[in-house]
């Protein structure tokens, strides 16, 4: 285990060099100038030429490149223009706030999803099913921006139970939680009560119940272990997945997170800094990714083995 | 469970089929058109003459979600058809031809999965400018990578067959046999993707035109109504209820074709698992 993790941390350089490439080649290679997005077309030349020289866009691109790499691999992110801060530091301020909105999210899913699952695999083809699935499809098919402000309007506006926006206390967390924890429990429902679904017909589970192991402990221990496997692995994609989805929820609740900030740093066309966002939520995303795969790995030892 | 499917799949492509028919007689249906302004009817709530209202500048909204039916199934279909036919060729290049350009494949879907799709998304159109065009661009940049997986996965197992060596000893070129012999086999598991990615195309075109980067003003796009109308969310809410709705019943019926559909045609794949299919 240790040997894998170790390799597994290995190969997740390249991966991370992948991304910061693809991060460069998005602001240097794609047709459009962003010199002239960002000054608007009527800029005089000389500002054009100013800023140019000074986010590094006059040298040849191998040089920038480089650069960037360095600058990078240093945590230098450069210069934000619209907040006139380091990036980084612009980044490191708002990064709490999108890891709180998700762990909750997360927790959420989690605590709701797993056991209607378990409970409509179980209980297979009752109302109680029926009803699960229904949830899990709407869960699916409702678009956070659509969903949050709905909730938002029920619960806020009308009801006056819960805080509009903003980050705060717990009050202020439920609503953001709940819209962008909902598609993740949705797909976990679904995932749940089919795997749980197909373990309970193997024959280790039929050999358990014959030797007398009550109803419970043929589920509980013997398939729900078994089934959490696919689950486990599916939940690390999720998770990584909740970091992206907070851009829109964060919108809408206007929570002061990472994700407000790439597209607060859109409309102000800051560029070093929707550059140093993508790359933050980026890494973020492979980190959490791989993380994932080894306790899916830890739950299964069967995987330690690798498929290749 | 086949007639299950079945019936999923028929109430999807009605349902489907009634989206874009509002789309199609929209003309007919409003004839006002979805740009015609009535200031003194700002924000009117549903009425005889405005059945879904009339929004911030006191357009038909009922005009304006009929109409977005064209933008969101036109970029869904429109982005689906760019990422199969792009990821269909390199997926069936890379598996016929094995070593390093299949190596070297591989590793771009890793590095483009290692990114959350809806942020690339973002960044590419945010890049590009606000347009239609470019979201579909966006999002096919992202999509290809689930039917290339597909389409690799099945050449590769398809290729070592009997029925390939025999073709191949008729003197069949490797394009034929992939054409006429690989690709039907694995046909039935493209479409599956195909309507479930056409979902996740919606959604992620509403997400990009909520955030501004998406289809630019007036459009109307069902994404960028949920937008402006938040703010008036206390005095009209029908200006975010109405697209919204319409956006989410697009999606329950793709979702529900693609679940019939697999269902139907028996197809065993990791389908819809990954992609641009926003959380």
């Amino acid at each position: 285990m240790p040997a894998l993790a170790v390799r597994r941390l290995v190969l997740l350089l390249p991966t991370v060099l992948g991304v910061v490439t693809l991060v460069f080649a998005f602001l240097h290679l794609l047709p459009g100038d962003p010199v002239e997005i960002m000054l608007g077309e009527w800029a005089a030349p000389a500002d054009v030429a100013a800023l140019r020289r000074e986010l590094g866009l006059d040298r040849p691109l191998a040089a920038q490149y480089v650069r960037f790499l360095a600058h990078a691999a240093r945590g230098d992110l450069g210069h934000s223009i619209a907040f006139r801060a380091p990036v980084a530091r612009v980044i490191a301020a708002r990064y709490p706030a999108t890891l709180e909105l998700a762990a909750a999210a997360f927790a959420l899913a989690l605590v709701f999803a797993l056991p209607l699952g378990v409970l409509a695999a179980v209980r297979r083809g009752t109302a109680l099913d029926r009803a699960a699935r229904l949830a899990s499809l709407s869960g699916a098919c409702l678009p956070s921006f659509w969903l949050g402000p709905l909730l938002m309007l029920a619960f806020s506006i009308r009801l006056g139970w819960l805080p509009v926006a903003g980050r705060g206390g717990l009050a202020h967390l439920v609503l953001p939680a709940v819209t962008l924890g909902l598609g993740m429990a949705g797909i976990l429902v679904r995932l749940t009560r089919a795997s749980l679904l197909a373990a309970l017909g193997e024959d280790y589970v039929r050999t358990a119940r014959a030797k007398g192991a009550p109803g419970w402990r043929a589920v509980g221990v013997h398939a729900l272990r078994n089934a959490l496997v696919p689950v486990v692995t599916v939940l690390g994609l999720q998770a990584g997945a909740l970091l992206a989805g907070a851009i829109i929820t964060e919108t809408v609740f206007a929570w002061p997170g990472l994700g407000r900030l790439v597209v607060q740093a859109i409309q102000a066309r800051d560029y070093p800094l929707v550059q140093g966002c993508v790359l933050a939520i980026g890494v973020s995303y492979v980190a959490v990714n791989t993380a994932a795969d080894l306790l899916a790995r830890a739950f299964d030892p069967r995987l330690l083995e690798d498929r290749r | 469970m086949r007639r299950a499917g079945a019936r999923a799949a028929l109430a999807g492509v009605t349902t489907l089929v009634l989206l874009a028919l509002g789309g199609a007689v929209a003309p007919w249906l409003a004839p006002a058109g979805p740009y015609a302004a009535d200031l003194t009817g700002r924000l009117g709530p549903p009425s005889d003459a405005h059945l879904f209202g009339q929004d911030t500048l006191g357009r038909d909204v009922l005009a304006r979600v009929l109409y977005g039916a064209r933008i969101s199934l036109g970029v869904g279909a429109a982005t689906v058809v760019l990422s199969l036919a792009a990821g269909t060729l390199l997926g069936c290049v890379a598996g016929y031809a094995g070593g390093w350009v299949d190596e070297g494949l591989a590793r771009v879907i890793d590095v483009l999965l290692a990114f959350p799709g809806l942020l690339l998304a973002i960044a590419l159109a945010a890049l590009r400018g606000p347009s239609l065009p470019n979201v579909v661009l966006a999002l096919s940049v992202l999509g290809w990578t689930g039917y290339a997986r597909l389409a690799r996965a099945a050449v590769m197992t398809l290729r070592r067959r009997e029925f390939v060596e025999a073709a191949l000893a008729l003197g069949a070129t490797p394009v034929r046999i992939v054409c006429r012999h690989l690709l039907p086999l694995a046909a039935p598991m493209l479409l599956v993707q195909a309507t479930f990615g056409m979902a996740g195309a919606i959604v992620a075109e509403g997400s990009l035109s909520f955030l501004g980067v998406g289809a630019p003003p007036p459009l109307p796009s069902w994404g960028a109504m949920i937008d402006e109308g938040r703010p008036f969310l206390l005095v009209a809410p029908h200006l975010v209820l109405f697209p919204g709705l319409a956006l989410a019943v697009a999606v329950l019926a793709l979702q529900l074709l693609g679940d019939g559909l697999r269902d139907v045609l028996d197809v065993r794949a990791e389908a819809s698992a990954r992609g641009v299919i926003p959380p």
